[in-house]
């Protein structure tokens, strides 16, 4: 009994971790249509940002600095909304294919400076012993992870109400408009490419904040923590909850992470031995092919996207032009 | 039927729309006599767009009915209307600009290759300026050129039928009667002509009939010298630029 | 430097290869294929799988491999254009009726994700070699040593690229390809059944992408994740040339691919796969349209 419920504990912490980061892509892309595949490499420098600053002095890289908790979790927010500055500078104003290739591309560096600086990451090996909040209030390792679930709760909470407030604003609305129509978004004075930059810097900021939370949680990370599957992992969740909608996002998080785990077991428990790495593929393809059955049959996800603008009818001429690679009859 | 016989073009009460529940055309009646070329005027918003794309097939009938030579075509889509001997010119972004001139005329005959040496002669013969600019790539023409290369395109299948939608737009005025004469020009080698224009005086000029839409319907229609003194035409006209300035 | 010139050149050759399809989907399809890279690795499995089964016959000359390689290439490629058309069929057909574009980009990361592991599933996790004999480099010019498999690659890259421009100039498929990619609603208008021209574009893109996998396989080695480590540098190829420019692929593949070689003078070998993107990076921002591309 109290296995499992120490289970669900873990898996309800993992699942809102993953909430956090889904929040914050469905920020970028449900309400912006800001298409970021590079969401590993923003939890990453939330990750290690929190690492270095809260971890113990560490014999071979950098760290020791022993910061508070809440310090270190504000660097990481703040770190991972400067990278997400950085990229969106150039990229967003460019076609939105041009940011996906450019945020995956930074991941994809952001793991090769984790994997060889060693100095400052730790290399291949990670680093480890990452503190938690509260560890020294309660020594029971359940009731510790009851505390922290606790914490992820009130976070997701205080985010969803948070982001809910942000896209019901005016500055939500500017952003739902530029969305579903640019021109005239810009028509009525409004600079599309600043509100972009602000909500893709907003989510990267609550990707970090995942990160951090992930690093302390778990007390260990490593490269392999970061690679593109992660990125994957967080769009499934938020297409299968249904972007545009933040219940959706947490909802998502919570079945693709049982999904995950799920079929993780269930390959572990079939398979042989000598199969497992296989099984690990296998683990992907069904998860992969959850999400395609998802794009393809209920593409606006379980929750569906809420109407936060009154949609006009939009009549226009380029209806056609859309249709110009359309099957033809 | 039997009247059908006479007839290149028959639109028959058509209504269409882009969005569902929105109509543009409602109930929309037209004729075109073989060889004739007829006009469709309008002010901006009165469906010609949408009736010429209705008629070339990118745009499904709503009700009503499309015949070409007493043949249904009102469900064809638009690539297997071009093998009917339908050429279509668009208002904009007529051509393949990194495609040659001579490139572009090719695949206007690409649904009938046999007949690509026969419509490249009677191409250059008509239009002998596309002659020396063949290997040119047609996004280097300026609009004059490339209007007529995208005129050139449409003729290379030999159409029995061929749609024009505004090719004055954004030319010069003295382009824009030079455009007019081939087309007349083309009418002359036996092709039946239906032009969507908003420039009336220049397209009446060359037209043997006209029709006016409003607001999704045939308003008025008549030989294309009625029509140009027609002072009720003016006032549509009038009213509608007066409405967009 | 003349050896990494060198070395720049044959992994030029894959990328170049690879870029052109990648900048076709593009242009005619309207999205970054991030699945694309696994048509390099699929091609390079197949040619694997291929090589074990029929005779590829004795080594001809200095070159690792008999005749019968040319055929199980052939072959390879051929495969890999029906995985293109099928992936293309079973999800991006779909999808390319939504309003949304960026569904179908995110589908093919998907797709990318689940064939990487379709083939960790079938050929398991290890890296894989054509052949087990070394294969030994001679002096070409002062200080360039090359392979005669490494001659090969570059040589048949060259034949490769020419054949394309014939197609593409001299054929009506060809015209009709490049026509659909200039103006797809006119196209249609014009008679071209666009449908076709599409799958004729994953016909070419995964052919071209299947060699440019085997030329990976002979020069370096064949693994699960070359295709995604290439997917990179292919896009950084395809943008640097210019999206949509055929030529641009090209020159843009062979850019980037004597960057990353040459880069090590500079920088830790351990970053080479940045070097592909940092350049795409600066390209975006001091000049969008790329080398070839339109103006904007």
């Amino acid at each position: 009994m109290i296995g499992l419920a120490s289970y669900l504990v873990f898996f309800l912490i993992q699942a809102l971790i993953y909430s956090v980061v889904s929040l914050g892509l469905n920020l970028q892309w449900g309400y912006t249509g800001l298409f970021n595949i590079g969401v590993a490499g923003f939890f990453l420098i939330g990750s290690y940002t929190f690492a270095i600053l809260c971890g113990p002095p560490y014999a071979t890289h950098l760290g020791g600095f022993g910061l508070p908790w809440t310090v270190g979790v504000v660097a990481a927010i703040a770190l991972s909304a400067l990278g997400g500055l950085i990229v969106g500078l150039p990229t967003l104003r460019l076609r939105e294919d041009y940011l996906a290739i450019a945020t995956i591309g930074i991941a994809v560096t952001l793991q090769l400076v984790a994997l060889n600086a060693r100095g400052l990451t730790g290399g291949s090996r990670g680093a480890e012993s990452i503190p938690r909040p509260f560890a020294e209030l309660v020594s029971s390792n359940l009731w510790n992870n009851v505390v922290y679930m606790l914490l992820m709760v009130l976070i997701v909470v205080v985010i969803y109400f948070a982001l809910e407030a942000m896209v019901r604003s005016p500055w939500g609305r500017v952003l739902k408009a530029i969305r579903e129509d640019e021109p005239a978004a810009s028509s009525l004075g409004k600079n599309p490419f600043v509100f972009r930059l602000q909500a893709f810097v907003i989510g990267c900021a609550i990707m970090g904040l995942g990160g951090a939370l992930n690093a302390s949680f778990v007390g260990f990370i490593a490269p392999t923590d970061f690679l593109p599957i992660f990125t994957f992992e967080i769009w499934a969740m938020l297409i299968v909850g249904g972007s545009g909608n933040n219940r959706g996002a947490v909802l998502g998080s919570v079945l693709v992470w049982a999904l995950w785990t799920g079929t993780g077991s269930l390959t572990q428990a079939i398979l042989p031995s000598g199969l497992q790495v296989k099984g690990g593929a296998l683990q992907i393809i069904l998860t992969g092919l959850v999400l395609m059955l998802m794009l393809i049959l209920r593409p606006r996800g379980l929750m569906g996207e809420e109407a936060v603008v009154s949609r006009d009818a939009d009549v226009g001429g380029d209806v056609a032009a859309a249709a110009s690679i359309q099957e033809s009859r | 039927m039997s009247a059908d016989g006479k007839v290149a073009l028959t639109v028959d009460q058509v209504v269409a729309g882009y969005v569902p529940g929105v109509d543009i055309l409602r109930g929309i009646d037209l004729q075109v006599a073989p060889r004739e070329i007829v006009t469709v005027l309008g002010p901006n918003g009165a469906g010609k767009s949408t009736l010429i794309k209705v008629i070339a097939g990118l745009l499904r009938v709503r009700s009503g009915g499309v015949r070409l030579f007493g043949e249904d075509i009102s469900h064809l889509p638009a690539h297997r209307m071009m093998a009917r001997g339908v050429g279509y010119v668009p208002q904009t972004q007529n051509v393949f600009p990194k495609l040659t001139v001579e490139e572009n005329l090719e695949m206007g005959a690409y649904v009938r290759r046999s007949e690509l040496r026969k419509g490249l002669h009677q191409a250059y013969e008509l239009f002998p300026d596309l002659a020396r600019m063949r290997r040119q790539a047609a996004g280097r023409l300026s609009g004059g050129q490339r209007q007529m290369v995208a005129i050139a395109r449409a003729l290379m299948l030999q159409p029995r039928l061929m749609l024009l939608d505004e090719p004055s737009a954004g030319l010069s005025p003295l382009l824009v009667n030079h455009v007019f004469d081939k087309v007349r020009e083309v009418r002359d080698i036996g092709v039946t002509i239906l032009i969507v224009e908003q420039n009336a005086k220049a397209a009446l000029a060359i037209s043997d009939r006209g029709y006016v839409l409003s607001e999704g319907q045939d308003r008025i229609s008549g030989p294309a010298q009625e029509l140009l003194e027609n002072p009720e035409v003016g006032e549509l006209y009038l009213g509608a630029r007066k409405g967009l300035a | 430097m003349g050896q990494y010139i060198a070395d720049g050149i044959i992994l030029g050759a894959t990328l170049s290869l690879g870029a052109i399809g990648l900048t076709l989907t593009f242009k005619i399809l309207r999205f970054a294929n991030f699945a694309h890279g696994e048509l390099l690795t699929f091609g390079a499995y197949f040619a694997l799988t291929l090589s074990t089964v029929l005779a590829v016959g004795a080594p001809l000359g200095t070159l690792s491999f008999g005749w019968g390689f040319i055929l199980v290439i052939l072959l390879a490629a051929v495969l890999t254009a029906v995985l293109a058309i099928v992936v293309d069929w079973l999800v991006y057909r779909i999808l390319r009726r939504s309003d949304i574009v960026a569904t179908i980009v995110i589908a093919s990361f998907g797709a990318s994700l689940m064939l990487r592991n379709i083939v960790v599933f079938i050929w398991g996790p290890q890296p894989e070699y054509y052949f087990h004999s070394i294969a030994i480099a001679k002096q070409i010019l002062p200080g360039v040593r090359v392979t005669a498999d490494e001659i090969f690659v570059v040589v048949l890259a060259a034949v490769l690229m020419v054949a394309l421009h014939l197609f593409l100039t001299r054929t009506r498929a060809g015209k009709a390809m490049r026509a659909v990619s200039d103006n797809a609603l006119l196209a249609q208008v014009t008679g071209i059944n666009v449908q076709n021209i599409i799958r004729l574009m994953w016909v070419v893109g995964g052919t071209l992408a299947a060699i440019g996998g085997v030329f990976y396989g002979i020069t370096v080695q064949v693994g699960p994740n070359m295709g995604f480590n290439l997917i990179l540098p292919m896009f950084a190829a395809a943008i640097l040339g210019g999206i949509g420019s055929v030529y641009g692929a090209v020159l843009g593949g062979m850019v980037i691919g004597l960057a990353e070689s040459v880069s090590v003078f500079w920088i830790d070998p351990a970053y080479k796969p940045a070097v592909a993107f940092l350049l795409m990076f600066v390209m975006l921002l001091v000049y969008p349209g790329g080398l070839l591309g339109e103006r904007a």
